[in-house]
């Protein structure tokens, strides 16, 4: 009985035990939930704004849409710079373990060429590990299909549909339209000064050179975003809302691309410069620089082998010889020199001179050679442009000092930009006494002012700065700026807004002395003239002057013997000409590198550029340009 | 007919802890549907088998009369030692972990099967030893539980062990050990800490490290953290609405139908939703303390009242990591998250409940 006591006494003791710790447990359960509930109403009403923010900063990202970039048309309408939208395949380096390998597993898949290879390497030199870099261009739709199949493998890697630049004219033009080609890091920093950081997002490609890189501006447009819900992985879900890009707006050239392709073809092999322009507008009809490039190499990322081709050539390329070449421009600048002296009242166009070949500075022994041996008798004014009576600018020259050369040769533009509207130009050089004395902080001696008489010593130009001074002579003497972009056309409006031509004040010369400089011009270009042959049988008046510039200088009394002097080192050949003489529609300069005679090699380039021009006539066939006996300078 | 029929199946079974347990699945439920994407029903589908199974587990063994389990309890345990130790030596590796014994037929986890296992054996021995128990008892129960616990540390799943752990402690805890000697324990426990850390697998640390600074690592440990924080601070008051939770639907929250699946009920329901989960959970953690006061045995009492618990601990845990308040550990939300092998445990659980809950009257009479 009390055992049977006892135990329940322990039942019910033990039983007490045992539901106190359960309140306890119970207890302690209840805190814990307190605990919770407290952590949920911080989380979910204290700061459930702010984790709202995360979540939709999580779920929403904001994709830039490129705008489609403008297009470059010339001046008739033919398009020199179009898009294209093709595939391209793409890979994130730092989403590749190793790339190396992926890219080899691919070739498998793909055709993957040592070219794309050797761009890609290039490419991710340049760029970030986190960027999108193409390895593939212009993928077929069944190499698309291919490489869809075989996603699964390929993890960062990613097929896209691209905006492509092409030039349909190749390396027509390449100099003048430029090309455009991968945001580069000083791209980067120029476009953040320029506080256009957020307009260049998602854009690769941007204007590098030429038109395409002078009217970026234009060109690119304004990019637009997209709202896109993402998932954990980056993919895009759905659209939530867009802002439309602004297409670039199109640019109207003032080049005429067939009047290029016949002024580069008659170049042949030569390399050299040449620049047309329209004299009273100053529109650069044709600019050419020999040899060119072709412009689509860059576009998706030039691969190492071409870009050392083009960079290392000795024949330069990649140099802009119109805007960047400074040559000596030889008796090409004999009619402004005749000029200067009529308006200077130096000479006057009755007054003679006797050459003898050779022209001696008082004080000096040694003579300056006429390039006529034996020289041309009696000059008068229109002589000496017709013939190009060294002789004749040797006195003159001398006559009028450095200095006033200088203040006559600046109102044309020699020795500054022409502000042509593209970059890159240089200003050649019209040297004076101060100049020499800035520069070498040295005398002006009596000599060097004779051989700037004939267009060689220190003067220096280049065929834009020629070209732009040969068109002021043939509007009748108001300089005018030459310009590649003629009109810009609005991507919404369509409207065509045409730019301002930029002319100067016309030049205080008489009309009756640029009268006189004409008719020798013209002459230049009849029987008798140094580029009469050239000029034969053309229907239309053609003014002209032939000019020889010399790459070694020779020593006194030396004999030049063109056959004897490596190619590299024969004389450039340059020639200026405007026609019709009567109402000029075209005026141009151009060099030909180490062509020898103006007369000869680059007058007949001239001359096919000219019928082209004014009669619609294209040059026949020829295998190539002879280099014919010296028959004038 | 149909009344008999309604008797056979209703009579060993709680009403209200049913009741709260349906409520509870069918929530789980609709939130694997939305997990899941919200597109297609076959997690739901493989789910509902899942309880399915369960369920008739819960009431075969809630037909089995206490007695009958306690019989039960040494043999299940020794064959769960004995297949834990088959783990240690012949198990499969998956993640990392040896967890799975593979027997031609289907994979075993045998380590889950222990969480019901060692309440019941530890409540057998306490239940032999009722007359007066001696501190001798608690340290031969103490070697009982740790047999288990260290092997599942050792596979390792530190959740599976922490749990099972729990479900050992809270009979210990229950059978009386004194105040005094728990607070020995829990001291010596803080002292050895250090050399518990020692004894951490690098991942379990950087669990532990990520808790304290999830920024430390956003994108590698801390970024389950990080993406179901905001998934539940994200959801307010009210929730984004079911299906409409951005963070769950797009693939933010890691784990989404599983261990976080939390994060996913957080978002689209809100505040107001964990409200009403606690409620559901408090009404059968309730249910079950209830049902181990009134248990007639001290097996019964013991067991009702560390299943209860172990429950608890469940939900505890999990609610505490996902909301970032406790270390990641693989501890699912109780009969929310998707998974079969944690609810089918849970399940047997409450069926033990209702088998001593709907059987004392013929124990005591």
């Amino acid at each position: 009985m009390s055992s049977v006591g006892l135990a329940l006494r322990d039942q019910r003791a033990e039983l007490g035990i045992f539901r106190a710790r359960l309140m306890v447990a119970g207890l302690f359960a209840l805190a814990a939930l307190g605990v919770l509930l407290a952590r949920f109403v911080w989380l979910q009403v204290v700061q459930g704004e702010h984790y709202h923010t995360l979540a939709e900063a999580n779920r929403i990202s904001v994709v830039p849409v490129v705008p489609n970039r403008g297009l470059i048309l010339d001046r008739h309408g033919e398009v020199l710079a179009a898009n294209y939208s093709a595939y391209t395949l793409e890979v994130t380096p730092s989403r590749v373990a190793d790339v190396e390998r992926a890219i080899d597993a691919l070739a498998q898949v793909i055709e993957v060429s040592p070219r794309d290879r050797r761009r890609f390497k290039r490419l991710q030199e340049e760029s970030k590990n986190f960027e999108s870099l193409p390895i593939r261009t212009r993928l077929t739709e069944e190499e698309v299909a291919r490489f869809a199949v075989n996603r699964y493998r390929f993890p960062g890697f990613e097929i896209k549909a691209r905006l492509f630049r092409s030039y349909p004219h190749g390396d027509i033009a390449s100099h003048a339209v430029g090309y455009i080609g991968r945001i580069n890091e000083a791209d980067v920093r120029r476009i953040e000064a320029q506080g256009a950081a957020t307009n260049y997002k998602g854009t690769d490609h941007i204007g590098k050179l030429g038109i395409e890189g002078a009217y970026e501006k234009e060109l690119h447009g304004a990019t637009g975003s997209e709202r896109v819900e993402i998932d954990a992985g980056g993919r895009a879900i759905r659209a939530l809302s867009r802002s439309e890009p602004q297409s670039g707006n199109n640019l109207f050239v003032t080049l005429d691309i067939k009047l290029q392709r016949v002024a580069e073809e008659a170049f042949r092999e030569y390399r050299g410069a040449l620049v047309a322009l329209d004299p009273k507008t100053g529109d650069v009809l044709a600019l050419v620089s020999k040899p060119g490039f072709d412009p689509n190499l860059f576009v998706d990322g030039i691969d190492p082998a071409n870009w050392d081709a083009l960079n290392n050539s000795p024949d330069k390329p990649l140099n802009n010889r119109a805007l960047r070449g400074q040559y000596p421009p030889g008796s090409t600048i004999k009619p402004f020199l005749a000029l200067a002296a009529l308006s200077y009242g130096r000479r006057t166009p009755e007054q003679t001179i006797f050459d003898p070949g050779h022209w001696m500075l008082p004080g000096v022994s040694r003579p300056f050679r006429d390039w006529k041996p034996g020289g041309h008798g009696t000059v008068d004014l229109h002589k000496s442009i017709v013939v190009s009576c060294d002789t004749y600018y040797y006195g003159l020259a001398n006559d009028l000092g450095v200095d006033a050369i200088h203040r006559f040769m600046t109102q044309f533009g020699f020795g500054a930009r022409t502000g042509v509207d593209i970059e890159g130009e240089l200003a050649g050089l019209q040297p004076s006494t101060e100049w020499k004395w800035q520069r070498f902080k040295q005398k002006w001696y009596a000599g060097d002012t004779i051989s700037v008489g004939i267009g060689q010593g220190y003067w220096l130009a280049t065929p834009m700065q020629l070209a732009t001074a040969v068109a002021t002579l043939a509007n009748g003497g108001t300089p005018v700026q030459p310009r590649l972009v003629r009109a810009v056309q609005d991507a919404r409006t369509q409207e065509v807004r045409e730019l301002p031509v930029r002319a100067g004040e016309p030049l205080p010369f008489k009309p009756e002395h640029l009268e006189l400089v004409k008719s020798a011009m013209i002459d230049v270009s009849r029987p008798g003239g140094t580029a009469a042959r050239a000029a034969q049988g053309a229907p239309y008046l053609i003014a002209a002057k032939t000019g020889t510039a010399q790459v070694v200088a020779m020593k006194s009394g030396e004999k030049y013997d063109e056959k004897r002097v490596r190619e590299r080192h024969r004389d450039h050949a340059l020639f200026i000409a405007y026609a019709p003489a009567d109402d000029p529609k075209i005026a141009l300069a151009l060099l030909v590198e180490n062509g020898g005679h103006g007369g000869s090699t680059a007058a007949p380039i001239a001359r096919e550029i000219l019928d082209f021009h004014l009669l619609g006539k294209r040059p026949a066939p020829r295998p190539a340009l002879p280099v014919e006996e010296a028959e004038g300078d | 007919m149909i009344s008999r029929l309604f008797d056979f199946v209703s009579r060993r079974i709680d009403g209200p802890l049913m009741v709260a347990l349906v409520l509870t699945l069918s929530l789980g439920l609709t939130v694997v549907y939305s997990a899941s994407g919200g597109a297609s029903f076959d997690r739901v589908l493989a789910q509902g088998r899942n309880i399915a199974i369960a369920a008739m587990a819960l009431w075969v063994v809630a037909n089995i009369p206490p007695q009958a389990l306690m019989r039960l309890a040494v043999p299940a345990y020794a064959a769960g030692l004995v297949l834990l130790v088959g783990v240690a030596l012949f198990g499969e590796v998956r993640n990392g972990a040896r967890r799975w014994l593979n027997l031609g037929f289907t994979t075993l986890q045998p380590s889950e099967a222990m969480k019901i296992a060692v309440p019941l054996v530890l409540a057998w021995y306490f239940h032999r030893h009722q007359e007066g128990i001696k501190l001798r008892d608690y340290a031969v129960a103490a070697i009982l539980l740790a047999l288990p616990v260290g092997l599942v540390v050792r596979q390792p799943d530190l959740g599976t062990a922490l749990l099972i752990f729990a479900s050992g402690f809270f009979v210990i805890f229950l059978a009386g050990l004194s105040w005094k000697v728990l607070a020995t324990l829990f001291a010596s426990g803080l002292v050895s800490l250090p050399f518990l850390w020692g004894m951490l697998h690098d991942y379990q640390r950087r669990r532990v490290l990520t808790l304290l600074d999830p920024s430390e690592d956003p994108l590698g440990a801390g970024y389950h953290i990080i993406q179901a924080t905001i998934a539940i601070g994200s959801g307010g008051v009210l929730g984004k609405g079911w299906l409409n939770g951005t963070q769950a639907q797009l693939d933010f929250v890691p784990e989404r139908s599983t261990d976080f699946i939390l994060a996913v009920f957080g978002e689209e329901f809100g505040l107001a939703g964990n409200l009403v989960l606690m409620a559901l959970y408090v009404l059968i953690v309730a249910r079950g303390l209830m049902i181990a006061a009134n248990a007639s045995t001290t097996f019964a009492r013991l067991v009702a009242g560390a299943v209860t618990l172990t429950f608890f601990t469940y939900a505890f845990v999990n609610m505490g990591m996902v909301s970032g308040i406790l270390p990641v550990v693989g501890v699912p939300l109780p009969m929310v998250s998707y998974g079969g092998t944690a609810l089918l445990s849970m399940l047997v659980g409450f069926g033990i409940l209702m088998s001593i809950s709907t059987h004392k009257q013929l124990v005591s009479s």
